[in-house]
């Protein structure tokens, strides 16, 4: 199918998309890498009567940068430029690793990072990284800008707490330093969306003890940082890690039961899966 | 540019090294713009939302699908599309002959798509392990041939190349 007819509206400054949305709000879309909207846009789910396509902004970096401790990712940094950059895998390997599970080199060409963060699909890899990694999305509008963190952007499904006039315009990630981390999934089909997939984090504390931080993927309305009991490197290698992300992933995680897979084999995934990247993220530690 | 509903934007692409002004409407995608405003209908239209691969053209010299994205986002791009490949006189693209050679192809339907995601890699292809190979090519789907022969056909491409240019 094709899309439904829609003004179209390409500015070239920030200031300008903000005044688009005080103007459009909830009847705009913003049209960034277009990977996830124009399928929804060709499938007709979605009809807004208009389309801000932010391809056009002048002066806007194509690769993330480093500000502080924190890399900021603008609108127009694609997957492929934020996965090939030389300072994503010094400061953030956590994310190129990430963007290597998202879809295809063809779709990872044009989509963008930050649109994926908007887009706030739980079974996509970036939200879930985005709040791993503890990030902060930087929002705009024609009344102000504000910052949101990773826990209170995701509210459900394609949902976050944007106003109708605000909009993403960088993301902001602290540099992952010492901490390992590794991202394991299953499909169906390589670069599908996950019947389960996770983000680990693992961050040295004193005494030789190990915090393990997950974020699934899939596995509910939103993608939430879960954080296991400090361990040791010995719990990490024996059955304290094992019932640490068992206790997890029965408690806190919401898997559901859909044609590809029941939730029960999911729940048996996230365990299964969890546990492997956790020790591939302490083990990536002890290399430090 | 703001541009109404179903109302015309005027958009230049260079599609092959030729450049063409257009008009389109906003919602018309860059596939569709390709095959029915400039006739070059090798570029395939499978399931209209990025997974088959079948549209697959290079943008500013990267594979993406023409079907995720609109002709007028594509306004000033250099765009390559499998009419691009053999020259003037008719000789195959060194990955055309490829193709032919080691059975990447049955039906056809897929191949443009197979062609423009190999386009960008077959020179370094020597130096990719099968599961790199198949990882860059992972995003195009094939219900005839299995693969082995594609694989095969991206391997020696870049040879038959460097036998076309021998003396």
């Amino acid at each position: 199918m094709k899309p439904a007819p829609f003004a179209y509206h390409r500015p070239r400054t920030r200031e300008e998309v903000d005044g688009l949305l005080a103007e459009f709000g909830g009847e705009a879309k913003i049209l960034a890498g277009g990977q996830s909207l124009i399928p929804i846009l060709n499938m007709r789910l979605a009809a807004p009567a208009h389309v801000i396509d932010i391809n056009g902004l002048a002066d806007e970096l194509v690769e993330p940068a480093l500000l502080g401790g924190t890399v900021t990712i603008g609108p127009l940094v694609r997957h492929a430029a934020a996965e090939g950059s030389q300072l994503t895998a010094t400061a953030l390997p956590l994310l190129a690793q990430a963007l290597a599970y998202v879809a295809h080199p063809a779709i990872r060409s044009r989509g963008t990072v930050v649109g994926s963060i908007a887009h706030a699909d739980p079974a996509a890899e970036l939200p879930a990284a985005f709040a791993a990694l503890e990030g902060e999305a930087r929002v705009r509008s024609a009344r102000g800008s504000r910052s949101i963190a990773a826990p209170d952007l995701f509210v459900s499904h394609l949902e976050t707490s944007l106003e109708e006039d605000e909009w993403i315009e960088e993301v902001r990630l602290p540099v992952q330093g010492v901490r390992g981390s590794a991202v394991e999934e299953f499909a169906r089909r390589h670069g599908d969306y996950a019947l389960c997939g996770v983000v680990a984090l693992a961050e040295p504390r004193a005494g030789s003890r190990i915090v393990l931080a997950l974020a699934y993927i899939g596995m509910g309305p939103a993608p939430v940082r879960l954080e296991l009991p400090e361990l040791t490197a010995s719990d990490v290698a024996g059955d304290a890690l094992e019932d640490a992300v068992r206790t997890l992933a029965h408690e806190q995680l919401e898997p559901e039961d859909d044609i590809h897979a029941s939730a029960r084999y999911r729940r048996w995934l996230a365990e299964r899966l969890g546990v492997r990247a956790a020790r591939r993220a302490a083990g990536a530690l002890e290399k430090h | 540019m703001d541009v109404r509903p179903r109302e015309l934007a005027p958009i230049s692409l260079t599609v092959n090294g030729n450049v063409h002004e257009l008009e389109v409407e906003p919602r018309w995608l860059l596939c569709d713009v390709l095959r029915h405003q400039l006739g070059l209908t090798g570029t395939h239209v499978g399931c209209e939302h990025g997974v088959c691969g079948c549209c697959t053209v290079l943008i500013d010299g990267r594979p993406a699908r023409s079907c995720l994205m609109f002709a007028v986002t594509a306004d000033g791009a250099d765009i390559r599309t499998v009419e691009g490949l053999a020259r003037g006189d008719g000789k195959l693209h060194p990955l055309q002959t490829a193709f032919r050679r080691h059975h990447g192809l049955q039906c056809g339907f897929c191949t443009p798509g197979f062609l423009m995601a190999a386009l960008p890699i077959y020179r370094r292809a020597g130096a990719l392990s099968d599961d790199e190979l198949r990882e860059a090519l992972g995003g195009q789907l094939c219900r005839c041939t299995g693969y082995v022969g594609i694989v095969a056909a991206v391997r020696a491409a870049a040879e038959i190349e460097a036998g076309d240019s021998a003396p």
